[in-house]
Protein backbone atom coordinates (compact mmCIF):
# COMPACT_ATOMS: atom_id res chain seq x y z
CA UNK A 1 0.00 0.00 0.00
CA UNK A 2 1.44 3.38 -0.93
CA UNK A 3 0.12 6.68 0.14
CA UNK A 4 1.32 10.23 0.09
CA UNK A 5 -0.76 11.19 3.09
CA UNK A 6 0.92 11.89 6.41
CA UNK A 7 1.23 8.89 8.73
CA UNK A 8 -1.27 8.49 11.54
CA UNK A 9 -0.70 10.31 14.78
CA UNK A 10 -1.44 7.29 16.96
CA UNK A 11 -0.97 9.16 20.24
CA UNK A 12 -3.60 11.72 19.26
CA UNK A 13 -5.94 9.03 17.94
CA UNK A 14 -5.72 7.00 21.12
CA UNK A 15 -7.15 9.90 23.08
CA UNK A 16 -10.46 9.15 21.33
CA UNK A 17 -10.51 5.62 22.78
CA UNK A 18 -10.85 5.87 26.58
CA UNK A 19 -10.60 2.12 27.11
CA UNK A 20 -7.07 2.07 25.74
CA UNK A 21 -5.79 4.07 28.68
CA UNK A 22 -6.95 1.61 31.31
CA UNK A 23 -4.68 -0.88 32.97
CA UNK A 24 -5.18 -4.61 33.41
CA UNK A 25 -3.73 -7.40 35.58
CA UNK A 26 -2.23 -5.39 38.45
CA UNK A 27 -1.49 -2.14 36.72
CA UNK A 28 -0.16 -3.33 33.37
CA UNK A 29 -0.69 -0.97 30.46
CA UNK A 30 -3.31 -2.50 28.15
CA UNK A 31 -1.90 -3.58 24.80
CA UNK A 32 -4.99 -4.40 22.79
CA UNK A 33 -4.12 -6.66 19.86
CA UNK A 34 -7.50 -8.32 19.37
CA UNK A 35 -9.30 -5.95 17.03
CA UNK A 36 -9.86 -8.80 14.59
CA UNK A 37 -12.32 -10.16 17.17
CA UNK A 38 -13.79 -6.82 18.12
CA UNK A 39 -12.50 -3.28 17.86
CA UNK A 40 -12.70 -0.54 20.47
CA UNK A 41 -15.04 2.41 20.02
CA UNK A 42 -14.10 6.07 19.96
CA UNK A 43 -16.03 8.62 22.03
CA UNK A 44 -17.45 10.00 18.76
CA UNK A 45 -19.33 6.72 18.25
CA UNK A 46 -20.41 6.48 21.88
CA UNK A 47 -21.58 10.10 21.79
CA UNK A 48 -23.56 9.56 18.60
CA UNK A 49 -25.43 6.66 20.19
CA UNK A 50 -26.08 8.56 23.39
CA UNK A 51 -27.19 11.73 21.62
CA UNK A 52 -29.58 9.76 19.44
CA UNK A 53 -31.06 8.00 22.47
CA UNK A 54 -31.33 11.22 24.44
CA UNK A 55 -32.92 13.29 21.71
CA UNK A 56 -34.55 11.23 18.96
CA UNK A 57 -35.18 7.67 20.09
CA UNK A 58 -38.30 6.08 18.64
CA UNK A 59 -39.27 3.03 16.61
CA UNK A 60 -38.33 3.77 13.00
CA UNK A 61 -40.63 3.52 9.99
CA UNK A 62 -43.77 3.64 12.10
CA UNK A 63 -45.56 6.30 14.12
CA UNK A 64 -46.73 9.73 13.05
CA UNK A 65 -44.87 11.71 15.66
CA UNK A 66 -41.83 13.91 15.42
CA UNK A 67 -39.50 11.57 17.29
CA UNK A 68 -40.36 8.75 14.92
CA UNK A 69 -39.59 11.01 11.97
CA UNK A 70 -36.26 12.06 13.43
CA UNK A 71 -35.32 8.51 14.37
CA UNK A 72 -36.16 7.29 10.87
CA UNK A 73 -34.08 10.09 9.37
CA UNK A 74 -31.12 9.21 11.60
CA UNK A 75 -31.42 5.52 10.71
CA UNK A 76 -31.75 6.08 6.97
CA UNK A 77 -29.08 8.74 6.99
CA UNK A 78 -26.67 6.26 8.58
CA UNK A 79 -27.58 3.77 5.85
CA UNK A 80 -26.79 6.32 3.15
CA UNK A 81 -23.38 7.20 4.64
CA UNK A 82 -22.47 3.53 5.08
CA UNK A 83 -23.55 2.80 1.50
CA UNK A 84 -21.36 5.61 0.24
CA UNK A 85 -18.45 4.29 2.32
CA UNK A 86 -18.55 0.89 0.58
CA UNK A 87 -19.37 1.99 -2.96
CA UNK A 88 -23.05 0.99 -2.83
CA UNK A 89 -26.44 2.58 -3.40
CA UNK A 90 -28.47 3.23 -0.24
CA UNK A 91 -30.99 0.49 -1.09
CA UNK A 92 -28.21 -2.04 -1.51
CA UNK A 93 -27.44 -1.88 2.22
CA UNK A 94 -29.44 -4.14 4.53
CA UNK A 95 -28.92 -3.83 8.28
CA UNK A 96 -28.50 -7.17 10.03
CA UNK A 97 -27.49 -7.93 13.58
CA UNK A 98 -24.00 -8.95 12.42
CA UNK A 99 -22.17 -10.45 9.45
CA UNK A 100 -23.14 -13.98 10.49
CA UNK A 101 -26.78 -13.06 10.10
CA UNK A 102 -25.99 -11.56 6.71
CA UNK A 103 -24.58 -14.85 5.40
CA UNK A 104 -27.49 -16.77 6.90
CA UNK A 105 -29.90 -14.32 5.29
CA UNK A 106 -28.55 -15.09 1.81
CA UNK A 107 -28.34 -18.84 2.47
CA UNK A 108 -31.86 -19.13 3.88
CA UNK A 109 -33.31 -16.81 1.24
CA UNK A 110 -31.84 -19.06 -1.45
CA UNK A 111 -33.37 -22.04 0.28
CA UNK A 112 -36.71 -20.24 0.21
CA UNK A 113 -36.51 -19.72 -3.57
CA UNK A 114 -38.07 -23.16 -4.15
CA UNK A 115 -41.31 -22.00 -2.54
CA UNK A 116 -41.28 -18.48 -3.99
CA UNK A 117 -42.53 -17.16 -7.30
CA UNK A 118 -40.82 -17.46 -10.70
CA UNK A 119 -38.99 -14.16 -10.11
CA UNK A 120 -36.79 -16.00 -7.59
CA UNK A 121 -35.68 -18.65 -10.10
CA UNK A 122 -32.21 -17.07 -10.14
CA UNK A 123 -31.69 -18.33 -6.58
CA UNK A 124 -33.01 -21.89 -6.92
CA UNK A 125 -30.62 -24.50 -5.57
CA UNK A 126 -30.98 -28.25 -5.25
CA UNK A 127 -29.47 -31.65 -5.97
CA UNK A 128 -26.77 -31.46 -8.63
CA UNK A 129 -25.98 -27.84 -7.80
CA UNK A 130 -22.76 -26.92 -6.05
CA UNK A 131 -21.74 -24.36 -3.46
CA UNK A 132 -18.05 -23.48 -3.49
CA UNK A 133 -16.30 -22.03 -0.45
CA UNK A 134 -12.70 -22.11 0.79
CA UNK A 135 -10.90 -23.98 3.51
CA UNK A 136 -9.82 -20.69 5.10
CA UNK A 137 -13.34 -19.51 5.84
CA UNK A 138 -14.48 -18.34 9.23
CA UNK A 139 -17.22 -20.66 10.51
CA UNK A 140 -19.70 -17.85 9.75
CA UNK A 141 -19.08 -18.26 6.02
CA UNK A 142 -18.85 -22.04 6.22
CA UNK A 143 -21.52 -23.57 8.45
CA UNK A 144 -24.46 -21.69 6.82
CA UNK A 145 -23.39 -23.11 3.43
CA UNK A 146 -23.00 -26.63 4.83
CA UNK A 147 -26.50 -26.28 6.19
CA UNK A 148 -27.92 -24.94 2.93
CA UNK A 149 -26.38 -27.91 1.12
CA UNK A 150 -27.92 -30.26 3.65
CA UNK A 151 -31.36 -28.71 3.37
CA UNK A 152 -31.43 -28.57 -0.41
CA UNK A 153 -29.38 -31.58 -1.50
CA UNK A 154 -26.75 -29.36 -3.11
CA UNK A 155 -23.07 -30.30 -2.80
CA UNK A 156 -20.50 -28.28 -0.86
CA UNK A 157 -17.03 -28.01 -2.40
CA UNK A 158 -14.05 -25.92 -1.42
CA UNK A 159 -10.72 -24.48 -2.43
CA UNK A 160 -7.75 -25.70 -0.41
CA UNK A 161 -5.02 -23.58 1.09
CA UNK A 162 -1.31 -23.68 0.21
CA UNK A 163 1.23 -24.32 2.98
CA UNK A 164 2.06 -20.61 2.85
CA UNK A 165 -1.55 -19.77 3.60
CA UNK A 166 -2.67 -18.60 0.16
CA UNK A 167 -5.76 -19.80 -1.64
CA UNK A 168 -4.88 -22.79 -3.83
CA UNK A 169 -6.35 -21.79 -7.18
CA UNK A 170 -4.82 -24.71 -9.10
CA UNK A 171 -8.18 -26.45 -9.37
CA UNK A 172 -10.16 -23.31 -10.16
CA UNK A 173 -11.54 -24.75 -13.41
CA UNK A 174 -12.65 -28.03 -11.89
CA UNK A 175 -14.21 -26.34 -8.85
CA UNK A 176 -16.15 -23.53 -10.49
CA UNK A 177 -18.26 -25.14 -13.19
CA UNK A 178 -21.72 -24.98 -14.73
CA UNK A 179 -22.98 -26.74 -11.61
CA UNK A 180 -21.79 -23.93 -9.31
CA UNK A 181 -24.57 -21.77 -7.89
CA UNK A 182 -22.64 -19.86 -5.24
CA UNK A 183 -19.01 -18.95 -4.61
CA UNK A 184 -18.56 -17.67 -1.06
CA UNK A 185 -15.17 -16.55 0.24
CA UNK A 186 -13.36 -14.25 2.62
CA UNK A 187 -11.91 -11.02 1.32
CA UNK A 188 -9.22 -11.24 3.98
CA UNK A 189 -8.64 -14.28 6.17
CA UNK A 190 -9.23 -13.59 9.85
CA UNK A 191 -6.40 -15.99 10.73
CA UNK A 192 -3.81 -15.77 7.95
CA UNK A 193 -4.24 -12.15 7.00
CA UNK A 194 -4.26 -13.36 3.39
CA UNK A 195 -6.12 -11.08 0.99
CA UNK A 196 -7.83 -13.23 -1.60
CA UNK A 197 -7.91 -12.45 -5.33
CA UNK A 198 -11.51 -11.25 -5.56
CA UNK A 199 -11.40 -10.50 -9.28
CA UNK A 200 -10.18 -14.00 -10.19
CA UNK A 201 -13.05 -15.61 -8.27
CA UNK A 202 -15.65 -13.10 -9.41
CA UNK A 203 -14.64 -13.59 -13.06
CA UNK A 204 -14.78 -17.37 -12.74
CA UNK A 205 -18.17 -17.23 -11.02
CA UNK A 206 -19.57 -14.84 -13.62
CA UNK A 207 -18.47 -17.09 -16.47
CA UNK A 208 -20.71 -19.85 -15.12
CA UNK A 209 -23.50 -17.63 -13.82
CA UNK A 210 -22.80 -18.33 -10.13
CA UNK A 211 -23.48 -15.83 -7.38
CA UNK A 212 -20.60 -14.46 -5.31
CA UNK A 213 -20.78 -13.81 -1.57
CA UNK A 214 -17.87 -11.95 0.01
CA UNK A 215 -17.07 -12.08 3.72
CA UNK A 216 -15.66 -8.58 4.15
CA UNK A 217 -15.47 -8.55 7.96
CA UNK A 218 -11.70 -8.22 7.93
CA UNK A 219 -11.37 -5.93 4.93
CA UNK A 220 -13.96 -3.15 5.23
CA UNK A 221 -12.61 -1.98 8.63
CA UNK A 222 -8.99 -1.88 7.49
CA UNK A 223 -8.77 -0.30 4.05
CA UNK A 224 -10.70 1.21 1.16
CA UNK A 225 -13.27 -1.29 -0.14
CA UNK A 226 -15.72 -0.63 -2.96
CA UNK A 227 -18.16 -3.48 -3.51
CA UNK A 228 -19.46 -1.95 -6.72
CA UNK A 229 -15.96 -1.94 -8.18
CA UNK A 230 -15.19 -5.44 -6.88
CA UNK A 231 -18.25 -6.71 -8.71
CA UNK A 232 -19.39 -9.10 -5.99
CA UNK A 233 -23.08 -9.96 -5.78
CA UNK A 234 -23.35 -10.00 -2.00
CA UNK A 235 -21.02 -9.01 0.83
CA UNK A 236 -21.25 -8.91 4.61
CA UNK A 237 -19.44 -7.13 7.43
CA UNK A 238 -19.95 -6.36 11.12
CA UNK A 239 -20.14 -2.99 12.83
CA UNK A 240 -18.21 -3.95 15.94
CA UNK A 241 -15.05 -4.76 14.01
CA UNK A 242 -14.91 -1.23 12.53
CA UNK A 243 -15.20 0.98 15.63
CA UNK A 244 -18.98 0.65 15.64
CA UNK A 245 -21.43 -0.94 18.06
CA UNK A 246 -22.14 -4.64 18.35
CA UNK A 247 -25.60 -5.75 17.27
CA UNK A 248 -25.38 -4.19 13.83
CA UNK A 249 -23.92 -5.52 10.62
CA UNK A 250 -24.48 -5.03 6.93
CA UNK A 251 -25.50 -7.23 4.06
CA UNK A 252 -24.66 -5.62 0.75
CA UNK A 253 -26.52 -6.96 -2.28
CA UNK A 254 -26.58 -5.74 -5.84
CA UNK A 255 -29.83 -3.88 -6.41
CA UNK A 256 -31.20 -6.19 -9.12
CA UNK A 257 -30.51 -9.26 -6.99
CA UNK A 258 -32.06 -7.92 -3.79
CA UNK A 259 -35.09 -6.99 -5.89
CA UNK A 260 -35.92 -10.67 -6.46
CA UNK A 261 -34.30 -12.37 -3.46
CA UNK A 262 -36.97 -14.03 -1.29
CA UNK A 263 -37.20 -12.90 2.33
CA UNK A 264 -35.48 -14.68 5.22
CA UNK A 265 -36.99 -13.33 8.47
CA UNK A 266 -40.61 -12.30 8.08
CA UNK A 267 -42.98 -10.18 10.18
CA UNK A 268 -43.59 -6.50 10.68
CA UNK A 269 -41.91 -3.77 8.59
CA UNK A 270 -41.00 -6.11 5.74
CA UNK A 271 -44.48 -6.42 4.22
CA UNK A 272 -46.35 -4.66 1.49
CA UNK A 273 -49.81 -6.11 2.07
CA UNK A 274 -50.99 -8.65 4.61
CA UNK A 275 -54.23 -10.63 4.36
CA UNK A 276 -55.13 -13.71 6.33
CA UNK A 277 -54.65 -15.78 3.18
CA UNK A 278 -51.18 -14.49 2.35
CA UNK A 279 -48.83 -11.51 2.16
CA UNK A 280 -46.70 -9.60 -0.27
CA UNK A 281 -43.41 -8.02 0.62
CA UNK A 282 -41.86 -4.58 0.66
CA UNK A 283 -39.07 -3.70 -1.76
CA UNK A 284 -35.49 -3.97 -0.44
CA UNK A 285 -33.93 -3.10 1.88
CA UNK A 286 -37.10 -3.12 4.02
CA UNK A 287 -37.96 -6.65 2.84
CA UNK A 288 -34.94 -7.94 4.74
CA UNK A 289 -35.40 -5.90 7.93
CA UNK A 290 -38.30 -7.54 9.73
CA UNK A 291 -39.32 -6.12 13.08
CA UNK A 292 -38.22 -2.91 14.78
CA UNK A 293 -34.55 -2.74 13.82
CA UNK A 294 -31.51 -1.84 15.90
CA UNK A 295 -31.43 1.92 15.67
CA UNK A 296 -28.87 3.50 17.98
CA UNK A 297 -26.47 0.83 16.73
CA UNK A 298 -27.03 1.82 13.11
CA UNK A 299 -26.55 5.46 14.07
CA UNK A 300 -23.35 4.47 15.89
CA UNK A 301 -22.10 2.60 12.84
CA UNK A 302 -22.80 5.69 10.77
CA UNK A 303 -20.64 7.67 13.19
CA UNK A 304 -17.91 5.01 12.98
CA UNK A 305 -17.86 5.34 9.21
CA UNK A 306 -17.61 9.12 9.57
CA UNK A 307 -14.70 8.68 11.96
CA UNK A 308 -12.88 6.25 9.64
CA UNK A 309 -13.39 8.61 6.69
CA UNK A 310 -11.87 11.53 8.54
CA UNK A 311 -8.83 9.45 9.47
CA UNK A 312 -8.69 8.04 5.94
CA UNK A 313 -8.89 4.39 4.93
CA UNK A 314 -5.71 4.63 2.83
CA UNK A 315 -3.81 5.93 5.83
CA UNK A 316 -5.24 3.24 8.08
CA UNK A 317 -4.21 0.55 5.60
CA UNK A 318 -0.72 2.06 5.32
CA UNK A 319 -0.40 2.22 9.11
CA UNK A 320 -1.44 -1.40 9.58
CA UNK A 321 0.95 -2.39 6.82
CA UNK A 322 3.83 -0.94 8.85
CA UNK A 323 2.68 -2.73 12.02
CA UNK A 324 2.24 -6.03 10.16
CA UNK A 325 5.69 -5.81 8.61
CA UNK A 326 7.19 -5.14 12.04
CA UNK A 327 5.31 -8.05 13.61
CA UNK A 328 6.30 -10.46 10.85
CA UNK A 329 9.91 -9.39 11.17
CA UNK A 330 9.95 -9.34 14.96
CA UNK A 331 8.19 -12.65 15.48
CA UNK A 332 9.99 -14.23 12.55
CA UNK A 333 13.29 -13.52 14.27
CA UNK A 334 12.33 -15.46 17.40
CA UNK A 335 13.60 -19.06 17.20
CA UNK A 336 10.79 -21.55 17.66
CA UNK A 337 8.08 -19.19 16.43
CA UNK A 338 6.30 -20.05 13.21
CA UNK A 339 3.97 -17.65 11.42
CA UNK A 340 0.71 -19.23 10.22
CA UNK A 341 0.09 -17.39 6.97
CA UNK A 342 2.11 -15.39 4.48
CA UNK A 343 5.40 -14.10 5.82
CA UNK A 344 5.49 -11.22 3.34
CA UNK A 345 3.17 -8.23 3.51
CA UNK A 346 2.10 -8.60 -0.12
CA UNK A 347 -1.69 -8.99 -0.37
CA UNK A 348 -1.80 -9.38 3.36
CA UNK A 349 -3.59 -7.60 6.15
CA UNK A 350 -2.92 -7.09 9.82
CA UNK A 351 -3.92 -10.41 11.37
CA UNK A 352 -0.74 -12.21 12.39
CA UNK A 353 -1.18 -15.74 13.70
CA UNK A 354 1.62 -17.91 14.97
CA UNK A 355 2.58 -20.95 16.99
CA UNK A 356 5.43 -21.32 19.46
CA UNK A 357 7.22 -24.66 19.69
CA UNK A 358 6.64 -26.18 23.11
CA UNK A 359 4.15 -23.55 24.28
CA UNK A 360 0.48 -24.19 23.68
CA UNK A 361 -1.33 -21.10 22.31
CA UNK A 362 -3.62 -20.99 25.33
CA UNK A 363 -0.61 -20.90 27.64
CA UNK A 364 1.11 -18.29 25.49
CA UNK A 365 -2.03 -16.16 25.64
CA UNK A 366 -2.04 -16.46 29.42
CA UNK A 367 1.55 -15.22 29.69
CA UNK A 368 0.81 -12.35 27.30
CA UNK A 369 -2.30 -11.50 29.32
CA UNK A 370 -0.23 -11.35 32.50
CA UNK A 371 1.81 -8.67 30.71
CA UNK A 372 -1.32 -6.73 29.72
CA UNK A 373 -1.27 -7.92 26.11
CA UNK A 374 -4.67 -9.00 24.76
CA UNK A 375 -4.51 -11.51 21.90
CA UNK A 376 -6.81 -14.22 20.61
CA UNK A 377 -5.91 -17.87 21.11
CA UNK A 378 -7.54 -21.01 19.77
CA UNK A 379 -8.78 -21.70 16.26
CA UNK A 380 -10.39 -18.27 15.79
CA UNK A 381 -13.59 -19.80 14.40
CA UNK A 382 -11.59 -21.32 11.55
CA UNK A 383 -11.17 -24.89 12.71
CA UNK A 384 -10.89 -26.55 9.28
CA UNK A 385 -8.18 -24.07 8.33
CA UNK A 386 -6.12 -24.97 11.39
CA UNK A 387 -6.61 -28.65 10.66
CA UNK A 388 -5.48 -28.11 7.06
CA UNK A 389 -2.33 -26.36 8.23
CA UNK A 390 -1.60 -29.08 10.77
CA UNK A 391 -1.89 -26.97 13.92
CA UNK A 392 -4.55 -27.47 16.56
CA UNK A 393 -4.64 -23.81 17.52
CA UNK A 394 -2.68 -20.60 17.19
CA UNK A 395 -2.05 -17.23 18.80
CA UNK A 396 -3.36 -14.27 16.82
CA UNK A 397 -2.39 -10.65 17.13
CA UNK A 398 -4.56 -8.31 15.07
CA UNK A 399 -3.89 -4.64 14.57
CA UNK A 400 -5.92 -1.52 14.01
CA UNK A 401 -5.45 2.19 13.58
CA UNK A 402 -4.84 2.78 17.30
CA UNK A 403 -1.97 0.31 17.65
CA UNK A 404 1.64 1.43 17.74
CA UNK A 405 5.04 -0.04 16.92
CA UNK A 406 5.75 -0.07 20.68
CA UNK A 407 2.90 -2.51 21.04
CA UNK A 408 4.36 -4.77 18.37
CA UNK A 409 7.62 -4.73 20.34
CA UNK A 410 5.70 -5.59 23.51
CA UNK A 411 4.15 -8.56 21.70
CA UNK A 412 7.51 -9.87 20.54
CA UNK A 413 9.10 -9.58 23.97
CA UNK A 414 5.98 -11.13 25.49
CA UNK A 415 6.43 -14.14 23.22
CA UNK A 416 10.04 -14.46 24.37
CA UNK A 417 8.82 -14.25 27.96
CA UNK A 418 6.36 -17.10 27.30
CA UNK A 419 9.23 -19.19 25.96
CA UNK A 420 11.31 -18.45 29.06
CA UNK A 421 8.41 -19.21 31.38
CA UNK A 422 7.78 -22.60 29.80
CA UNK A 423 11.48 -23.36 29.58
CA UNK A 424 11.76 -23.66 25.82
CA UNK A 425 14.23 -20.82 25.25
CA UNK B 1 3.28 -12.73 40.40
CA UNK B 2 -0.12 -13.95 39.22
CA UNK B 3 1.32 -16.17 36.54
CA UNK B 4 3.22 -18.33 39.03
CA UNK B 5 0.10 -18.61 41.18
CA UNK B 6 -1.67 -20.15 38.24
CA UNK B 7 1.12 -22.23 36.81
CA UNK B 8 2.26 -23.97 39.99
CA UNK B 9 5.36 -26.14 39.65
CA UNK B 10 3.16 -29.19 40.20
CA UNK B 11 1.12 -28.28 37.12
CA UNK B 12 4.18 -27.70 34.97
CA UNK B 13 5.67 -31.02 36.17
CA UNK B 14 2.55 -32.94 35.22
CA UNK B 15 2.48 -31.11 31.87
CA UNK B 16 6.08 -31.99 31.04
CA UNK B 17 5.97 -35.51 32.50
CA UNK B 18 2.35 -36.65 32.33
CA UNK B 19 1.25 -39.71 34.32
CA UNK B 20 -0.66 -42.53 32.69
CA UNK B 21 -0.61 -41.04 29.23
CA UNK B 22 -1.27 -43.20 26.16
CA UNK B 23 -4.30 -45.30 25.25
CA UNK B 24 -4.28 -48.82 26.66
CA UNK B 25 -6.23 -52.08 26.61
CA UNK B 26 -8.24 -53.49 28.23
CA UNK B 27 -10.93 -50.86 28.70
CA UNK B 28 -14.69 -50.80 29.08
CA UNK B 29 -15.57 -47.44 27.64
CA UNK B 30 -13.99 -44.51 25.90
CA UNK B 31 -14.96 -40.84 25.77
CA UNK B 32 -13.86 -38.13 23.37
CA UNK B 33 -14.22 -34.59 24.67
CA UNK B 34 -13.37 -31.36 22.96
CA UNK B 35 -13.29 -27.75 24.04
CA UNK B 36 -14.97 -25.97 21.12
CA UNK B 37 -13.53 -22.59 21.96
CA UNK B 38 -9.89 -23.63 21.64
CA UNK B 39 -9.92 -27.03 19.95
CA UNK B 40 -8.29 -28.88 22.85
CA UNK B 41 -9.27 -32.52 22.84
CA UNK B 42 -8.88 -35.65 24.89
CA UNK B 43 -9.73 -39.29 24.29
CA UNK B 44 -9.96 -41.15 27.59
CA UNK B 45 -10.56 -44.81 28.41
CA UNK B 46 -11.60 -46.37 31.68
CA UNK B 47 -11.32 -49.93 32.87
CA UNK B 48 -13.59 -50.72 35.80
CA UNK B 49 -13.39 -54.10 37.56
CA UNK B 50 -15.75 -54.91 40.43
CA UNK B 51 -16.66 -51.24 40.71
CA UNK B 52 -13.03 -50.22 41.07
CA UNK B 53 -11.30 -47.96 38.53
CA UNK B 54 -8.37 -50.16 37.60
CA UNK B 55 -7.03 -48.10 34.73
CA UNK B 56 -7.46 -44.72 33.08
CA UNK B 57 -5.57 -44.15 29.86
CA UNK B 58 -5.76 -41.13 27.60
CA UNK B 59 -4.41 -39.27 24.65
CA UNK B 60 -5.04 -35.80 23.34
CA UNK B 61 -3.61 -32.41 22.74
CA UNK B 62 -4.09 -29.21 24.54
CA UNK B 63 -2.71 -26.60 26.85
CA UNK B 64 -0.69 -27.23 29.99
CA UNK B 65 -3.77 -26.90 32.18
CA UNK B 66 -5.87 -29.49 30.35
CA UNK B 67 -2.99 -31.93 30.02
CA UNK B 68 -1.77 -31.57 33.60
CA UNK B 69 -5.24 -31.90 35.08
CA UNK B 70 -5.83 -35.15 33.18
CA UNK B 71 -2.50 -36.43 34.46
CA UNK B 72 -3.49 -35.56 38.04
CA UNK B 73 -6.84 -37.25 37.44
CA UNK B 74 -5.18 -40.58 36.80
CA UNK B 75 -3.26 -40.29 40.07
CA UNK B 76 -6.43 -39.53 41.97
CA UNK B 77 -8.83 -42.14 40.63
CA UNK B 78 -6.89 -45.22 39.56
CA UNK B 79 -7.30 -47.93 42.19
CA UNK B 80 -10.29 -46.21 43.80
CA UNK B 81 -13.90 -47.41 43.92
CA UNK B 82 -16.07 -45.54 41.44
CA UNK B 83 -17.97 -43.80 44.26
CA UNK B 84 -14.77 -42.42 45.79
CA UNK B 85 -13.45 -41.39 42.38
CA UNK B 86 -16.65 -39.44 41.76
CA UNK B 87 -16.33 -37.75 45.16
CA UNK B 88 -12.87 -36.56 44.14
CA UNK B 89 -14.27 -35.40 40.83
CA UNK B 90 -17.01 -33.44 42.59
CA UNK B 91 -14.44 -31.83 44.87
CA UNK B 92 -12.28 -30.88 41.89
CA UNK B 93 -15.24 -29.47 39.94
CA UNK B 94 -16.31 -27.48 43.00
CA UNK B 95 -12.79 -26.11 43.38
CA UNK B 96 -12.63 -25.11 39.72
CA UNK B 97 -16.01 -23.42 39.75
CA UNK B 98 -15.28 -21.58 42.98
CA UNK B 99 -13.69 -18.48 41.41
CA UNK B 100 -10.73 -18.94 43.72
CA UNK B 101 -12.85 -18.67 46.88
CA UNK B 102 -12.67 -22.34 47.91
CA UNK B 103 -9.95 -23.78 50.12
CA UNK B 104 -9.11 -27.19 48.64
CA UNK B 105 -8.68 -30.30 50.81
CA UNK B 106 -5.27 -31.80 50.09
CA UNK B 107 -6.32 -35.16 51.58
CA UNK B 108 -8.95 -35.45 48.86
CA UNK B 109 -7.35 -33.73 45.90
CA UNK B 110 -3.60 -34.26 46.48
CA UNK B 111 -1.76 -32.61 43.52
CA UNK B 112 -5.16 -31.34 42.37
CA UNK B 113 -4.96 -28.51 44.92
CA UNK B 114 -2.39 -26.87 42.63
CA UNK B 115 -5.26 -25.91 40.33
CA UNK B 116 -6.79 -23.54 42.91
CA UNK B 117 -5.14 -20.60 41.11
CA UNK B 118 -6.62 -21.64 37.77
CA UNK B 119 -10.11 -21.19 39.21
CA UNK B 120 -9.50 -17.43 39.21
CA UNK B 121 -9.43 -17.46 35.40
CA UNK B 122 -12.91 -18.36 34.12
CA UNK B 123 -11.62 -18.91 30.59
CA UNK B 124 -9.31 -21.67 31.81
CA UNK B 125 -11.73 -23.59 34.01
CA UNK B 126 -12.97 -25.53 30.99
CA UNK B 127 -9.38 -26.55 30.24
CA UNK B 128 -8.95 -27.97 33.73
CA UNK B 129 -12.23 -29.89 33.52
CA UNK B 130 -11.80 -31.38 30.04
CA UNK B 131 -10.26 -34.68 31.18
CA UNK B 132 -12.68 -34.94 34.09
CA UNK B 133 -15.68 -34.58 31.80
CA UNK B 134 -14.25 -37.39 29.70
CA UNK B 135 -13.78 -39.52 32.82
CA UNK B 136 -17.34 -38.93 33.99
CA UNK B 137 -18.71 -39.74 30.54
CA UNK B 138 -16.56 -42.86 30.11
CA UNK B 139 -17.51 -44.27 33.52
CA UNK B 140 -21.20 -43.70 32.90
CA UNK B 141 -20.84 -45.38 29.52
CA UNK B 142 -19.07 -48.34 31.12
CA UNK B 143 -21.83 -48.65 33.69
CA UNK B 144 -24.48 -48.36 30.97
CA UNK B 145 -22.73 -51.08 28.98
CA UNK B 146 -22.63 -53.40 31.99
CA UNK B 147 -26.28 -53.01 32.94
CA UNK B 148 -27.44 -53.29 29.34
Amino acid sequence: MTTTAAPLDVTALRADFPILSRTVRDGKRLVYLDSGATSQRPTQVLDAERTFLQTANAAVHRGAHQLSEEATDAYENARARIADFIGAQFDEVVFTKNATEGVNLVAYAMGNAATSGPEAARFLIGPGDEIVITEMEHHANLVPWQQLAQRTGATLRWFGVTPEGRLDLSDLDSLITDRTKVVAFAHQSNVLGTVNPVSVLVDAARRVGALTVLDACQSVPHGPVNFGALGVDFAVFSGHKMLGPSGVGVLYGRRELLATLPPFLTGGSMIELVRMEGSTFAPPPARFEAGVPMTSQAVGLGAAVDYLRVVGMERIAAHEHVLTAAALEGLGAVPGVRIIGPTSTENRGGAVSFVIDGVHPHDAGQVLDSLGIAVRVGHHCAWPLHRALGVPASVRASFYLYNSLDEVDALVSGVREAQRFFGVA
Amino acid sequence: MQLQQMYQEIILDHYKRPHGRGLRDPYDAESFQVNPTCGDEVTLRVHVVDDVVTDVSYDGQGCSISQASTSVLTDLVVGKPVGEAFKKMDAFVELMQGRGQIEPDEDVLEDGIAFAGVAKYPARVKCALLGWMAFKDAVSRSQGAKTA
